[in-house]
C-alpha cells in the first residue's frame, strides 16, 4: 500500500511542478538554514569532558568585594595569595592551578629561528583529573610540585614538529633559553571549548605545545600571556608585588567525586573566605562558588552569542517555510477534491486517504530534505564567511548532521501536511460526485 | 470597493487566510529584528578608528629570549633604528597594543583618589613621543609627549605617568564642559595623571559589546612597554609603499637580530588586515540574516501567490458570474489585491507584536537594543508591497477570467 501510495503522490507531484519545486525549495532552505547554524551553535556548546564534566568543578572567591566584583558574582580566577592557600589546603581528591603561557623553541639546529610555542602552567593533578592520554611517559607527580622541578609535557603535534614524533621521555628542551626535563608526551586531547581555560583564553584557539610545571614557571617569573585582572589602587612595581596584589589571573580546578564531597568543599571555601574577613584581609562576608564544567561554561558565556542568534532566526525561518508549506499543501489537496470524492465513493476510508496524503507529503519532505543536504553542504564550505576562522573550522557535516537533516525535512513536513491531509480525509463524496 | 463580501467570502477560506497571515507576521517579525540587526553590525564595519590606516602595518615582535627590561628596552631601539631605515618607512613607534586589536590593556578612571566605583573605563596605550605622528592620530588640544617623558615599564611593573594624552570622548565623558586639558584624573592608582593633550578620535583596542559603553574612551601614556614578550612595531609608510613596506619589516628586523619570533602567518598585518579580523563576526552575521531576510521574503511572496493562484483556480465559475452580472477585469483584479491586502493587514498587526516579543527576548538575552520604529514601519510598507506584488498575477489572471465561464460546470 505504502509503495501505491507514494507512486501517487509522485504522480500527482509532478502534475504541479512549480507548487512541488516551491514547496521542495522551501522545505531545502529552511532545513538547511537551520542546520548550518545547527552545526555551529553544536560545535561550541558541546561538552567537552561528558565523562567527568559533573566531577569538576571552578572554586571562585570574592577577592574584590561588594563594590569591586562582578555585579555580585566573584572574579573567575584566583590571585596568587588565595590561589596557593586553596591548593596547599588540599580539600578535594585532586586540584590544579593553571595559567597559559607563550614561550619561544629552537629547533635543533642552533642556527635555527626561533618558533613561538604556546601551553599552560599547571600542577601534576591536571593530567589524571583532566584524563589526558599519553602517548609516551607520564604526567609529573605532587613530589615534583613540591620540588618545582623543570618538568615538561609535550603534546604529540608539538613532539612531532620538534622531535619528528620520537620516544623524548628523559630528555631535555630548551623554551626560552630554560632547560626543562621531558617527562611525557600527551596524545592528541583537544577538548572543544576548552573549558579548563575559558576565563583567560578563547576557548576555540589552537591547542596548547606543551605543559609545564606551574611552580617551575613562576620561579622563572614566566608571565601569563593570558588575562590579568586587578582592582582598586595598583601599587605592585615588580612581579613578587604583583604576586601579592589583588590581580587575579590563575585559574583553579578542583575534582569532587560525591555530592557530600561538594558540599564539604563549599563549606571550605566558605570557611576558608570568612577566615580572611576575620584576619581583615577581606572587608565582606564570604561570597564564594563552586560551578561545574557546564554551569561553568554558561557563566563563562563561552557560547558566542552570534551562534545563538542565528540558530533562533534560522529556526524561526525554517518554521515560516513550514507555515507556507501547510498552505501550499492545502491548496495542492484540496485541489483534488474531486479525486478524492471519486476514490471515497469507490470504497477508500478516511483512514487511507489521511495515509495517501501523508505518504505524498513525506516524498516532499525527502525531496526537501535532499535540497536541504545540498544547500548544506553548500553552506558548510562557506561557514567561514559567516562565523569567525576559530568557531567555522570546528563545524563540520558529519553522518549524524546527514541523518538529521534527512529526518528534520521528512518529520516536518509531515507533521505540517497534517492538518492538509486532515482536510482532504474530511471530503464527503457526495458533494464532489454531485458537482461534478 | 466593498470590503464586506470580501471579509465574507474569505470566512469560507479561514485555514489559508489563516495561513498567509500567519506566515506575514512571523516573516515580518524576522525581516525587522534581521534588519535592525545588520544595520548595527555594518555600523561597526565602519567605525572609524581615528588613525592613518591605509598607511599603516603592525609587526607583532616575540623575544626569542628572555630579556630584562634594560636588554628589551636597548633591543627596542635597535629595532627601532632599523625599520626606520628602510626606504618605504617613514615612521614607527613600539606599543602594547593598537586599535581594533581586540581585548587589550584598559583600565577604571576615577576623578578623585578614594573613589571606589569608576567614573568610566579606557583603554590603554603605551606609546613614546612619536606614537602620535606614526598613527596619524589628529591632536585638537594641547601638546604631543616630549621624548625625556617616555619612560620604560617592565615585567609588571606599574607605575601612572604624571601626563597623559586622552581621546575626546574619554575628555568630554571626565569633563563635560570642555575645560579637560590640564586637568588631572585617577587611574588605579593614588597619583594623578594630568591631561596634556586631546586627539579627535582613537577607537579602543576592544571592539566586544563590553566596551561599548566606553567606545572611542583611550588615553596614551608616555611609555616605551619593555616586556619579555616582546612588543608591537606600528609602521607609517610613504604612500603606496604599504606592501613593499611590509615585506621588507621583517627580513630588517630578522637580520638586525635573529632570536625573535614573527610569525609568518599573522605577525605583520596591514589594517586593512586586522579591520577586516576585527569584525569578522559582525560581517558574518550581516551576510547571514541578508541571506536569510531575501530567501524568506522570495519564499513568503511564492507562497502567496501559489495560495492565491489555487484560490483564482477555485473561483473560476464565481469569477465568471460576477463578470457576466456586469463586473470589469478591473473590479476583478482589485477584489483580489484588496483580499490580499486585508490577509495581510491582519498579518502584520499580528506580525508588530511577534517582532516587538522578538527584540525584547533578543534585548534581554543578547543585550541588543531596542527596535527603532522605523524598522517596524518600514518593515510593514515591505510586506504590504510583497503581498501585492504577489498577489498581481494571479489577480491578473483571474481578471482575465471569461463570463462564459458562469456557463461551465464547476
Amino acid at each position: 500500500m505504502f509503495a501505491y501510495y507514494l507512486q501517487l503522490g509522485i504522480r500527482s507531484l509532478k502534475r504541479n511542478p512549480m507548487l512541488t519545486t516551491l514547496m521542495v525549495m522551501a522545505i531545502g532552505f529552511g532545513v538547511a538554514a537551520s542546520m548550518i547554524t545547527y552545526s555551529v551553535f553544536r560545535a561550541v556548546s558541546g561538552n567537552p569532558i561528558p565523562d567527568k564534566s559533573s566531577q569538576l568543578f571552578v572554586p571562585q572567591i570574592d577577592s574584590w568585594g561588594p563594590q569591586q566584583n562582578e555585579m555580585g558574582e566573584p572574579p573567575g580566577a584566583f590571585s596568587y595569595i588565595d590561589a596557593m592557600a586553596v591548593i596547599k589546603a588540599h580539600q578535594a581528591t585532586r586540584q590544579t592551578l593553571l595559567y597559559p603561557v607563550m614561550l619561544s623553541a629552537l629547533p635543533h639546529d642552533a642556527n635555527s629561528i626561533p618558533v613561538s610555542v604556546n601551553g599552560y602552567a599547571v600542577t601534576g593533578d591536571f593530567f589524571p583529573m583532566f584524563e589526558v592520554p599519553f602517548q609516551y611517559g607520564n604526567g609529573w607527580s605532587a613530589s615534583d610540585d613540591d620540588n618545582r622541578a623543570p618538568d615538561v609535557v609535550l603534546t604529540a603535534e608539538f613532539n612531532q614538529r620538534m622531535f619528528g614524533g620520537a620516544n623524548t621521555v628523559g630528555r631535555e628542551i630548551t623554551l626560552s633559553g630554560h632547560d626543562y626535563r621531558i617527562v611525557g608526551v600527551a596524545k592528541h586531547w583537544d577538548p572543544s571549548p576548552r573549558f579548563y581555560a575559558v576565563w583567560s583564553d578563547s576557548a576555540f584557539q589552537d591547542p596548547p605545545d606543551f605543559y609545564v610545571l606551574l611552580n617551575r614557571a613562576l620561579d622563572l617569573k614566566t608571565d601569563s600571556s593570558g588575562r590579568n585582572s586587578c582592582r582598586g589602587n595598583l601599587t605592585f612595581a615588580g612581579w613578587d608585588q604583583w604576586l601579592q596584589s589583588n590581580c587575579v589571573w590563575l585559574m583553579p580546578w578542583v575534582e569532587l567525586d560525591t555530592s557530600s564531597d561538594v558540599a564539604r568543599y563549599r563549606r571550605f571555601l566558605e570557611g576558608y573566605a570568612a577566615d580572611q574577613q576575620h584576619v581583615g584581609r577581606f572587608a565582606w562576608p564570604a561570597n564564594v562558588r563552586l560551578r561545574d564544567v557546564m554551569a561553568w561554561l554558561d557563566q563563562m558565556k563561552v557560547v558566542p552569542p552570534e551562534s545563538r542568534i542565528s540558530m533562533v532566526v534560522a529556526s524561526c525561518f525554517f518554521l515560516i517555510c513550514l507555515v507556507n508549506t501547510i498552505g501550499l499543501l492545502l491548496a495542492k489537496f484540496m485541489r483534488r477534491a474531486g479525486e478524492i470524492g471519486v476514490r471515497r465513493a469507490l470504497g477508500a476510508t478516511r483512514h487511507e486517504i489521511y495515509a495517501q496524503y501523508l505518504v505524498e507529503a513525506a516524498a516532499v519532505g525527502l525531496a526537501g530534505g535532499g535540497l536541504g543536504l545540498l544547500l548544506t553542504a553548500v553552506g558548510m564550505s562557506g561557514v567561514g564567511l559567516l562565523f569567525d576562522a576559530d568557531i567555522a573550522k570546528l563545524a563540520h557535516l558529519d553522518f549524524s548532521l546527514v541523518g538529521l537533516t534527512l529526518i528534520v525535512a521528512i518529520f516536518a513536513t509531515v507533521a505540517a501536511a497534517f492538518y492538509p491531509a486532515w482536510r482532504a480525509a474530511q471530503v464527503q463524496p457526495a458533494w464532489q460526485l454531485k458537482s461534478n | 470597493m466593498q470590503i464586506h463580501p470580501i471579509i465574507v467570502a474569505l470566512r469560507r477560506h479561514k485555514a489559508g487566510t489563516l495561513l498567509i497571515a500567519l506566515q506575514i507576521a512571523l516573516t515580518l517579525a524576522i525581516v525587522c529584528n534581521a534588519l535592525f540587526i545588520i544595520h548595527q553590525r555594518l555600523s561597526h564595519l565602519s567605525e572609524p578608528s581615528g588613525i592613518d590606516e591605509a598607511n599603516l602595518f603592525v609587526v607583532t615582535n616575540l623575544w626569542g629570549e628572555q630579556y630584562s627590561t634594560d636588554e628589551a628596552a636597548a633591543k627596542i631601539q635597535q629595532d627601532l633604528a632599523a625599520l626606520r631605515q628602510l626606504p618605504g618607512v617613514d615612521n614607527v613607534t613600539p606599543a602594547d597594543s593598537y586599535p581594533l586589536r581586540g581585548g587589550g590593556w584598559d583600565n577604571f578612571i576615577t576623578l578623585k583618589p578614594e573613589q571606589v566605583s569608576m567614573t568610566t573605563d579606557a583603554s590603554v596605550y603605551t606609546g613614546d613621543e612619536h606614537f602620535l605622528r606614526t598613527l596619524g592620530v589628529k591632536l585638537i588640544a594641547g601638546r604631543d609627549f616630549h621624548a625625556d617623558e617616555v619612560q620604560n615599564m617592565g615585567l609588571r611593573q606599574n607605575f601612572v605617568p604624571p601626563v597623559t594624552i586622552i581621546s575626546k570622548a574619554l575628555a568630554d565623558k571626565l569633563y563635560p564642559n570642555g575645560d579637560a586639558l590640564g586637568k588631572p584624573f585617577y587611574s588605579m592608582s593614588d597619583k594623578p595623571t594630568t591631561i596634556i593633550g586631546i586627539v579627535e578620535r582613537l577607537h579602543r583596542a576592544d571592539v566586544s559589546t563590553w566596551s561599548a559603553p566606553y567606545a572611542n574612551e583611550s588615553l596614551i601614556w608616555p611609555i616605551r612597554m619593555a616586556q619579555p614578550w616582546g612588543v608591537f612595531y606600528i609602521v607609517h609608510t610613504k604612500p603606496g609603499q604599504l606592501d613593499e613596506a611590509m615585506r621588507e619589516a621583517p627580513k630588517a628586523l630578522y637580520a638586525e637580530n635573529r632570536m625573535r619570533m614573527i610569525s609568518s602567518k599573522d605577525g605583520v598585518r596591514s589594517f586593512a588586515q586586522i579591520r577586516h579580523l576585527a569584525f569578522e563576526s559582525d560581517r558574518g552575521m550581516a551576510v547571514l540574516m541578508s541571506i536569510i531576510c531575501v530567501v524568506l521574503l522570495a519564499i513568503t511572496g511564492a507562497g502567496i501567490v501559489g495560495l492565491t493562484s489555487f484560490w483564482v483556480g477555485q473561483r473560476r465559475r464565481q469569477i465568471g458570474v460576477r463578470r457576466a452580472l456586469g463586473a470589469t477585469h478591473r473590479d476583478i483584479l482589485h477584489y483580489f489585491l484588496t483580499e490580499n491586502f486585508l490577509i495581510s493587514l491582519a498579518g502584520v498587526a499580528i506580525g508588530v507584536l511577534l517582532t516587538f516579543g522578538l527584540n525584547l527576548w533578543l534585548v534581554e538575552r543578547f543585550e541588543m537594543q531596542f527596535l527603532p520604529l522605523a524598522y517596524v514601519l518600514g518593515g510593514m510598507v515591505i510586506l504590504l508591497l510583497l503581498g501585492q506584488g504577489a498577489v498581481f498575477a494571479p489577480a491578473l489572471r483571474a481578471s482575465r477570467v471569461p463570463p462564459v465561464e458562469a456557463t461551465r460546470p464547476a
